[in-house]
C-alpha cells in the first residue's frame, strides 16, 4: 500500500464533460461512482482488488484506443473519460447478451428478484437473451453446496464475475472456494469438490452476499420472499461485541426475517458478516420461545395472566426485601440487552430494591478489564477504534482469538497483515492467527504475568522503553522497576514453556513497532490473577508509549454485544451510569434528585457474590434478567444446588434456559429483533437497535417488563420508548450527555461525548490519561488456584468456538451451525492421546474435582502438551460442570482458563 | 475432523489430519518431495504438482491434502490449478498415456480409424483407464505433427504415418 504515502492527495479527471476530483491511487470506477456517475459493473467490490473480469465498466479514455475497464484503471492527471458513448453501450449490450447466454434467466422464481445486477443492467441495456444461444449450465447436479443447510450454489446461474472466490481468499481468508476447470464448465467448487462442511469454510455467507446474481443464495430463504418484497431493517448485532450494523431483510406479510444482509461502506463491518451475524437468527422464529408469563405452583409452571405475574413478582420482592433488608434480594442484569433496560435494571435495583446488588456478565469475563484498566488508566474501555486496526505496524494478542470469538475484528486484523503488520501472538492453541504470526508464544496457561513482566524487564534492559512518556505520563514507576528484578528471560522461558529468544524477539517486536497495540480477552481475564494480568498489560502499555495515539493502545475486546453498554449503563454495584461512583456525593445528589428516592448504602455484590449468599441461604430472592448462570458460571452442579436455595426467583427470559426452570416465574421477554434501543460495542460506539418484525404470543419488550416490575414493587415507572429512556440516562451522565438517538440514526458514536457538537472519541488518552497520570504497579506471577498434580495432571482451558455463542440457546437453533457443531468435543494434544490410547474422533472421559463428561477428542497439535481445551456450547454436555469456582481477587471472575484435569478411555 | 469425508459424489475420501489413520504408507514419496523442494510457496504449486503426479502416476486426495496441510497452500488453490490444467488429474491413471491425434490432418488421414483400432485393442473408452491400470486414452486437438499425419503419442514417443495396424502392433510393446 505504497500509495497510502499520497494519501489526501487528488486529481482532476474529466468523466463526460464533468471535473471530477479523485483520490491518488483510486480507480476510475470509484471516482466516477463516487461522484454520482452510473458505469455499469458486476465483478466491482471496493473490498476486492479489482479483476476487470466481467468487462462492464468499459469506458473510453481520450488518446487511448479500443476500450478500458475502469475499474483496473487508476485516475490521473486530466483524464478525459467517456462512460456512454455509442461504442461503449454497444460493447456492454453486448457482453450482458453473452452473459444471459450462459444464465438461465429464471426471474419468476427467483429470490433475487429485485436485487439483481445481471437483471437491472439488462433491462437498461435492453438485452436480448435470445440472442445467442442459451448454453447455462444444468441446474440441480449435486456440487459442493448440496449438503450444506446454509447456502447453495446453482452454477447456472452462475456469471463466473469469481467475486465470491475474491472475497473467500482475500477478505475471509477461508480460502475455502476456487474457481475450477477452465472455459465454458468453468465454475465455483471447494478443493477437490469436497463439501462445504468438510472444507475450510467458515460459514461467513460472505460468497452469497457478494454474488451479483442468485448463483449463491441462503437456502433456508428459498422461496420466502423476493428482494423486491422485502423491507430492510437497519440494526446491530446481538453476538458478540463488535457490533456489525447488519439488515434484515424482513417479510412484512409473514412478519419473518427471511435474511441477513450488510451494506458494504458501513461502520465498522464495512458489510462483512460472521457466521452467527449471517445465519444464527433462526432463534428468533424458534417455536421454543417463551410466549406467555408462567408461575410455578406445587413444582409445575402454569400459564399466567402478566398482571398476576407482576403483582406476584412486586409481592415477594417488596415483603423480601422488607424482612430481611437490602442484602436479601439481587438483580442480575443482562448484558445481552439495550442499553436502555440495563439503566432501567439498575435503577429498578436502586429505587424499588433499595440495594445495590446489580451486576450482569462482566463479572462473568472482561470485569478485571474494567477494574485493572479503570485502576492504570482511568477508563476500562478498549482505547482505540475499530478502522484503526488496519493500520497497526504490530498486533500484539494475548489470550485472544479474535478470527472465532470477534470475526469482524479479525478480519481488520487481516487487512492489517495484508497491508505488511507484524503480529505476535501469545497463546496456549494454535490459533488461526498464531499460525500466521511472526512470533507465536504458547505459553502455558496462567503464565501470562511471568512472560509479560521477563518482557517488560527486557525492554528496559535493551532501552527500547519510552523513558519521556514513562517520565511524564505515569506514576509509581520505581516500585514497578523494582518488582521485576525477580523476572528474568530464563526464569520465564523456564516457567512459560517456551524458548527465551521468542520472548525477547516479541519483546522487541513489540517495543519497536510503531504503533503497536494490545489487543487481548478472556485469555487474560478469566483467572484468579485476572486483573493483575490486565494492570500488567497496562504497564506494558505505558512502558513502550504505546498508547493514546490512533492505532495504537489496549485493546479489550469485548464478548457480548453490550456488555460494554451494561457497565456503562451502571449495573454495577459500585457504579451508576457512565462510571459515577455510587459513594460519591454529589452523584448520589444528582441520581436522588432525578429519581425521587433515596439512593441505598449497602456495598452490594457481584453476581459470584450473590451465589455465595444463595448457597449460605443469606439470599432469599433473585430477579436473572436474560442471563443462565447454571450453565455460564464455573461448577454448575454447586451453582444448581445454591441457586435452588433461594425462596424467589424471577427469570426474565425468551427461552426455558436451566436458570428459569428454577424460577418461581417466568416473564417471556422480547429479543432484540423485536424492540428499539441502543447497544454499545467493544470500541465504546453506541448504536441504533430497531424492531423488524413482532414479538412472539404476549412477550413484551424488556424496558416495558422493568417499569412494570418496578411499578409492582411501588415505585411507579413509566416510558413511552426507549428514547425516553436512553435521554433521561444521559442527562444524567457526561460521558453520553452528547448522543441521541437523532445523532446516531446512521452512524454509531464512541464516548466520551459529552456535549451534542462533539464528535465522539474515537481513541482514548491522547495527551493525558482519563485519570490524570497513568499508573505503574508492580505485579507478581501468581499461579492458578488449581495446578497440574498426580492425580489430576493436565490443564483444562475452555472458550468459545466461531460458530457458536456462549450457552448457544439462540445459536444452536440454526440448522447450518448444528451440522457444522453438534456436539462438545475436547483438543488434545496426539502425544497426551498416543498415552491413553486414543486417536481422533474417539469418545474420551475428562475429569476434574468436579464432575466428568465424555465428549469426543479432536486429537492435533493445537494446544500443548499436557493440556486440554474445551468449549461450552453444548447444554447436553456442560462443561462448567468441570471448571474451577476460584475467583480473581478483585472481581471476582471465574477462572475458566486453568484448572487440573484428567482424561482417560471412557 | 471426521474420519471419513462425505463428498458429495462419491468423491474419494479426504485426509482429515492427524490421527485420521488412513494415509497410504506411500506419502514418504510426498515427503521426499517436499524435502526436496523445501521452503515451498505457493510459487512452487506447478512444479510440486508434477512431481507429485510423477511420483503417484495422479494426484491422490489424501496426499494433496497432507501437502496443503504442511506447505499452507490451501486445497483449494490447489484444485484450481489441477482442473485447469489437462496435465494434471486427481484419478489414477494408466501406466502408459496414448494420446490420439484428432486435427485437421490427421483426421483427413484416417485418425478416426487409427483410434478405433487402438480403442479396440486395448479394450477402453476415449478419457478411460483400462481395467488392467495399463493405458489411459485421450483424444488431442492437436499434437503439432502434422507432416506425420496420422499420429499417436504414448508418453513421450511419437508414432506417425500409422494404419490402424501398425497402431494395435505398437501398443502391443507396452506393458
Amino acid at each position: 500500500m505504497k500509495e497510502n504515502t499520497e494519501k489526501g492527495n487528488t486529481v482532476l479527471v474529466n468523466i463526460d464533460g464533468r471535473e471530477v476530483a479523485a483520490t491518488v491511487g483510486s480507480s476510475l470506477l470509484d471516482a466516477a461512482l463516487a461522484a454520482g456517475i452510473h458505469i455499469p459493473h458486476i465483478c466491482h467490490d471496493p473490498r476486492l482488488t479489482p479483476t476487470g473480469a466481467c468487462r462492464l465498466c468499459l469506458v473510453e479514455i481520450e488518446g487511448e484506443r479500443g476500450f478500458q475497464t475502469s475499474c483496473t484503471r487508476t485516475v490521473a492527471q486530466g483524464m478525459k473519460v467517456r462512460t456512454q458513448t455509442e461504442g461503449v453501450r454497444a460493447s456492454r449490450k453486448n457482453t450482458l447478451e453473452l452473459l444471459l447466454s450462459e444464465h438461465c434467466v429464471d426471474c419468476l422464481t427467483c429470490d433475487k428478484d429485485g436485487d439483481c445486477l445481471l437483471q437491472d443492467y439488462s433491462y437498461e441495456y435492453q438485452a436480448d437473451k435470445a440472442r445467442f444461444p442459451n448454453v447455462a449450465p444444468a441446474a440441480g447436479e449435486p456440487n459442493y453446496t448440496t449438503e450444506s443447510f446454509a447456502l447453495e450454489y446453482d452454477p447456472s446461474k452462475c456469471v463466473r464475475c469469481q467475486k465470491c472466490v475474491r472475497y473467500c481468499q482475500e477478505v475471509q481468508m477461508a480460502e475455502a472456494i476456487t474457481m475450477a476447470n477452465r472455459g465454458g464448465s468453468i465454475e465455483v467448487s471447494t478443493g477437490i469438490g469436497i463439501s462445504l462442511n468438510e472444507s475450510s469454510c467458515e460459514l461467513c455467507g460472505g460468497c452469497v452476499n457478494v454474488c451479483p446474481t442468485s448463483a449463491l443464495y441462503d437456502k433456508q430463504a428459498k422461496g420466502l420472499g423476493r428482494s423486491k418484497d422485502l423491507k430492510k431493517v437497519r440494526t446491530t448485532c446481538t453476538y458478540c461485541g463488535v457490533g456489525c450494523q447488519m439488515d434484515f431483510n424482513v417479510n412484512p406479510k409473514t412478519n419473518r426475517i427471511v435474511r441477513v444482509t450488510s451494506e458494504v461502506g458501513c461502520i465498522p463491518n464495512n458489510g462483512s458478516l460472521c457466521v452467527k451475524g449471517k445465519y444464527a437468527f433462526d432463534f428468533v422464529h424458534s417455536p421454543e420461545r417463551l410466549t406467555t408469563p408462567l408461575i410455578k405452583e406445587n413444582g409445575e409452571f402454569r400459564e399466567a395472566t402478566w398482571d398476576e405475574a407482576l403483582a406476584l413478582v412486586g409481592k415477594r420482592m417488596t415483603e423480601i426485601r422488607d424482612q430481611h433488608g437490602p442484602d436479601a434480594i439481587a438483580f442480575l442484569s443482562s448484558s445481552r440487552c439495550t442499553n436502555e433496560e440495563n439503566y432501567l435494571m439498575q435503577k429498578l435495583a436502586r429505587t424499588a430494591g433499595r440495594t445495590n446488588n446489580i451486576d450482569q456478565c462482566a463479572t462473568t469475563c472482561h470485569g478485571p478489564s474494567v477494574a485493572g484498566l479503570g485502576e492504570s488508566l482511568g477508563s476500562g474501555a478498549m482505547t482505540n477504534a475499530i478502522v484503526e486496526i488496519e493500520d497497526v505496524q504490530t498486533l500484539f494478542l494475548i489470550g485472544a482469538n479474535p478470527t472465532e470469538a470477534h470475526p469482524i475484528v479479525g478480519l481488520a486484523m487481516k487487512k492489517a497483515l495484508r497491508k505488511g503488520a507484524k503480529l505476535v501472538v501469545c497463546d496456549p492453541r494454535d490459533t488461526w492467527m498464531a499460525k500466521r504470526a511472526d512470533i507465536h508464544i504458547k505459553h502455558k496457561p496462567g503464565t501470562d504475568n511471568m512472560l509479560i513482566n521477563a518482557m517488560m524487564g527486557y525492554i528496559i534492559e535493551k532501552n527500547l522503553h519510552d523513558p519521556k512518556f514513562v517520565e511524564e505520563r505515569c506514576e509509581n514507576y520505581p516500585a514497578f522497576l523494582e518488582n521485576l528484578k525477580g523476572y528474568t528471560i530464563e526464569k520465564a522461558a523456564e516457567e512459560c514453556g517456551v524458548p527465551a529468544h521468542l520472548i525477547r524477539e516479541a519483546a522487541e517486536m513489540y517495543a519497536k513497532g510503531t504503533p503497536s497495540s494490545i489487543f487481548y480477552t478472556l485469555g487474560i481475564t478469566e483467572h484468579s490473577c485476572g486483573t493483575n494480568n490486565v494492570r500488567n498489560l497496562a504497564n506494558l502499555a505505558m512502558l513502550t508509549g504505546q498508547i493514546g495515539k490512533r492505532s495504537s493502545g489496549i485493546n479489550p475486546l469485548r464478548g457480548q454485544n453490550n456488555v460494554q453498554g451494561a457497565c456503562d449503563m451502571g449495573a454495577m454495584h459500585m457504579a451508576l451510569s457512565g462510571y459515577q461512583k455510587v459513594t460519591d456525593p454529589a452523584v448520589r445528589a444528582k441520581f436522588e434528585a432525578a429519581w425521587g428516592v433515596t439512593l441505598p448504602t449497602n456495598v452490594g455484590g457481584r453476581v459470584t457474590d450473590f451465589m455465595e449468599h444463595a448457597g449460605e441461604g443469606k439470599l432469599k430472592a433473585f430477579y436473572c434478567f436474560g442471563e443462565d448462570p447454571i450453565r455460564s458460571e464455573p461448577n454448575s452442579t454447586k451453582l444448581a444446588e445454591d441457586m435452588a436455595k433461594i425462596d424467589f426467583l424471577v427469570s426474565q427470559e425468551i427461552f426455558m434456559t436451566e436458570t428459569a426452570k428454577l424460577a418461581d416465574v417466568i416473564l417471556p421477554a422480547t429479543c432484540f429483533a423485536e424492540k428499539d434501543g441502543t447497544f454499545a460495542n467493544t470500541e465504546r460506539r453506541i448504536q441504533r437497535v430497531r424492531k423488524a418484525v413482532d414479538a412472539p404470543g404476549q412477550a413484551r419488550p424488556d424496558w416495558q417488563i422493568i417499569s412494570q416490575v418496578a411499578t409492582a414493587m411501588g415505585y411507579p415507572m413509566s416510558y413511552n420508548d426507549p428514547g425516553e429512556i436512553y435521554d433521561e440516562m444521559a442527562a444524567l451522565s457526561p460521558n453520553f450527555a452528547g448522543i441521541n438517538y437523532e445523532r446516531i440514526d446512521k452512524v454509531g458514536i464512541q464516548w466520551p461525548c459529552p456535549t451534542k457538537e462533539h464528535p465522539g472519541t474515537p481513541f482514548l488518552h491522547a495527551g493525558r490519561f482519563t485519570r490524570g497520570l497513568g499508573l505503574f504497579q508492580a505485579i507478581p506471577h501468581t499461579p492458578p488456584v488449581e495446578v497440574p498434580d498426580a492425580e489430576y495432571p493436565m490443564i483444562l482451558s475452555t472458550g468459545r468456538t466461531l460458530f457458536n455463542y456462549n450457552i448457544a440457546n439462540m445459536t444452536r437453533k440454526t440448522a447450518a451451525i448444528e451440522h457444522k457443531q453438534p456436539e462438545n468435543f475436547v483438543e488434545v494434544h496426539r502425544d497426551d492421546a498416543a498415552a491413553i490410547g486414543i486417536k481422533n474422533g474417539d469418545m474420551v472421559k475428562v475429569e476434574t474435582r468436579r464432575g466428568s463428561l465424555v465428549v469426543k477428542a479432536h486429537v492435533a497439535r493445537k494446544v500443548r502438551p499436557g493440556m486440554i481445551w474445551m468449549a461450552f456450547h453444548h447444554e447436553e454436555s456442560n462443561t462448567n460442570l468441570l471448571t474451577n469456582d476460584a475467583f480473581d481477587t478483585t472481581t471476582r471472575t471465574g477462572e475458566y482458563k486453568a484448572c487440573s484435569a484428567r482424561i482417560s478411555k471412557p | 475432523m471426521t474420519e471419513v469425508s462425505k463428498g458429495h459424489a462419491g468423491e474419494p475420501h479426504v485426509h482429515r489430519g492427524e490421527g485420521c489413520g488412513c494415509l497410504a504408507a506411500d506419502l514418504a514419496k510426498a515427503e521426499e518431495i517436499l524435502a526436496e523442494l523445501s521452503p515451498v510457496d505457493s510459487g512452487d504449486l506447478i512444479p510440486l504438482l508434477q512431481r507429485l503426479q510423477d511420483a503417484y502416476g495422479y494426484l491422490p486426495a489424501d496426499v494433496l491434502a497432507e501437502v496443503s496441510e504442511r506447505t499452507g497452500i490451501p486445497l483449494s488453490r490447489m484444485y484450481g490449478v489441477i482442473t485447469f490444467y489437462t496435465q494434471f488429474s486427481t484419478t489414477p491413471r494408466g501406466r502408459h498415456t496414448i494420446r490420439c491425434c484428432t486435427g485437421t490432418a490427421c483426421h483427413v488421414r484416417g485418425a478416426k480409424d487409427v483410434a478405433e483400432a487402438l480403442l479396440h485393442e486395448v479394450d477402453v473408452e476415449v478419457g478411460g483407464t483400462t481395467a488392467d491400470g495399463r493405458f489411459t486414452f485421450e483424444n488431442v486437438a492437436c499434437l503439432g505433427t502434422c507432416f506425420l499425419a496420422p499420429v499417436v503419442m504414448v508418453d513421450d514417443e511419437y508414432f506417425g504415418q500409422l494404419t490402424p495396424a501398425k497402431a494395435r502392433a505398437i501398443v502391443k510393446n507396452y506393458s
